[in-house]
């Protein structure tokens, strides 16, 4: 059965036409007077909600590892191939040994990158987040590449109770390693 | 002060009517620019934003309140916007009939700016305490000339389309002659009842604008009424009549952006662009300082109370230059009333399609006009021996 739109005929007042100006000109006076509705953007910032998907950023554990393994997940899951990753041993000295691998190169190409938050989902190490970083510009297309340092830079130290690594570790020295 | 009295006087008379002219032409211009930046602005505050409010010259950063008053209201876009137009490429496309090209925005400016000489703007007290119009030349056939002169601003909007040599701007200029040239005879139409108002039989009849605010400036009665409470009908197709003359919305066929790109400017860039702009709010400024003197009673503050009246409350009896400037900032008042009403309807209306402007044009207001006459004739001859 259509649902058939019941056309009525114009009203009177609806043919006179100016009624019906004079009382468009009364809503478009109460916005003359309401308060604005827009932000003014570079002095007013509008507020991130939780969840929002930023630009992608590497973050550290709160003891100041790195936490990305260079698993080269996020680069395979990448749609747009943004993420380039170049795998690297950590040397055996380091306090951070007991890791597996830690990335040597690790660049998103933030004119590729389409915000999907897929590298973020991917990520075994919840090494990769996209934060509240929204606005990403630059002059050049090498500006627009975003290398480790400046990726640890954005992203900083987040919030982490899993210390997986160093569980690890500890599970090891008592002898009960998987 | 009295030496140059004393110079103004010995000028030659030509001389005087020149400077004068260009006072009035220099007080248009930047209102006229001005009138863009208004435009801005009250469209930004209709749709809750808060408009432009960025430009600020250093030197005027430095003023503490002041400054960042007049950054927020935007009045430094002017300037920015104005010194934009002249500095920008002024481009010549290839394509045109440069001559006719060069020409349109000129001829935009000149009825727009010669319509100003006969519409008064003031008045005030002579020595003989009668009241004398300010106005560059108070001719006798005031309306008729304001009409006259100002139905030529559409042949610069056909010579802009047709030497534009291009599709959009061609349509543009079409329509905005059929539509000047249709609304013009229901605008002149309108008008003739105030004109047979004012023109008692047998006396010496005149069109003059000032012969109209006088009659408005009577203290009861018939003599004291704006025309807008006797004949409101005549007022409102007076007003409609203006807005398609000035191409506003919801007439603004001459440049309709969504189907005709800019309309008849569209290949014009810079300050040739400009003078188009220019001419149209000089346009709506003396279309509405016209309105307002021959149904909102002019430079008189209020129905029945007549300036001469304040000038007797205020003590500005024998002071023609106070009194002047007064009735000017009335009428000003009035007028820039009807600027933001031409923007507040602009921001209120949406455009009528091509075939709805003419039908409006001809089937409605047309008879409505004539309809109007008719009745006011009938109705003055009746009434007129009486009063």
């Amino acid at each position: 059965m259509p649902y058939v739109v019941e056309r009525k005929p114009l009203t009177l007042s609806e043919r006179l036409y100016f009624p019906q100006i004079l009382a468009g000109m009364r809503v478009t006076l109460k916005h003359l007077i309401a308060p604005n509705v827009t932000m003014e953007y570079p002095e007013q910032r509008p507020a991130i909600p939780p969840g929002y998907r930023g630009v992608p950023t590497l973050v550290m554990d709160p003891n100041g590892r790195e936490k990305c393994v260079s698993c080269q997940l996020c680069e395979f899951v990448c749609p747009p191939k943004a993420i380039r990753i170049t795998p690297g041993e950590i040397p055996h000295n380091a306090p951070t040994a007991h890791v597996e691998k830690a990335p040597q190169a690790f660049d998103i190409d933030m004119l590729r990158c389409i915000y999907c938050g897929l590298c973020q989902e991917v990520c075994p190490e919840e090494a990769i987040f996209l934060q509240n970083q929204y606005s990403m510009t630059g002059y050049t297309r090498e500006e627009m590449v975003n290398n480790k340092a400046r990726l640890y830079e954005l992203g900083g130290t987040l919030p982490d109770s899993h210390h997986k690594w160093d569980k690890k570790k500890a599970a090891e020295a008592h002898g009960n390693a998987h | 002060m009295s030496a140059v009295m004393q110079l103004w006087a010995s000028l030659h008379p030509v001389v005087q009517m020149l400077v004068k002219g260009l006072a009035v032409i220099g007080v248009m211009f930047p209102f006229g620019g001005a009138c863009s930046l208004i435009e801005r602005k009250v469209s930004a505050w209709m749709q809750g934003r808060p408009g432009p409010n960025r430009a600020i010259p250093f030197w005027f950063a430095w003023i503490p309140v002041i400054g960042p008053f007049l950054q927020r209201l935007g009045v430094f876009h002017l300037l920015a916007d104005g010194g934009k137009m002249f500095l920008k490429e002024d481009s010549l496309p290839g394509h045109v009939n440069k001559f006719y090209f060069l020409l349109a925005p000129v001829l935009a400016m000149i009825p727009a700016l010669t319509t100003v000489t006969v519409v008064p703007f003031g008045a005030y007290l002579d020595d003989a305490g009668r009241l004398a119009p300010l106005v560059l030349a108070n001719l006798d056939v005031g309306i008729l000339a304001v009409f006259a002169v100002s139905s030529l601003g559409v042949y610069s909007l056909i010579l802009a389309g047709w030497a534009s040599n291009s599709k959009y701007p061609f349509l543009g200029g079409v329509r905005a002659s059929a539509q000047l040239i249709s609304y013009e005879i229901s605008m002149t139409l309108s008008v003739l009842p105030v004109f047979l108002m004012i023109n008692a039989p047998g006396g010496d009849g005149s069109l003059s604008l000032f012969r109209v605010v006088e009659f408005q400036s009577g203290t009861s009665g018939w003599h004291g009424t704006w025309f807008i409470l006797t004949m409101p009908l005549a007022a409102v197709i007076f007003l409609v009549s203006l807005f398609a003359e000035t191409n506003r919305l919801p007439f603004d066929m001459a440049e309709c952006d969504a189907d005709l790109v800019g309309g008849f400017h569209t290949e014009y860039g810079s300050m040739k662009w400009g003078l188009f702009f220019v001419a149209e709010y000089s346009h709506m400024l003396i279309g509405s300082g016209v309105f307002v003197l021959l149904f909102l009673g002019g430079w008189n503050p209020l129905p029945w109370v007549p300036l001469e009246r304040v000038a007797g409350w205020l003590h500005l009896v024998d002071k023609p230059l106070l009194l002047g400037l007064l009735s000017i900032v009335i009428f000003m008042g009035k007028g820039l009333l009807f600027i933001f009403v031409f923007m507040w309807v602009r921001w209120t209306v949406p455009r009528f399609r091509y075939d709805q402007v003419m039908k409006l044009g001809w089937q409605k207001l047309l008879p409505l006009a004539i309809g109007n006459l008719i009745f006011y004739a009938i109705l003055i001859a009746w009434l007129q021996p009486k009063f």
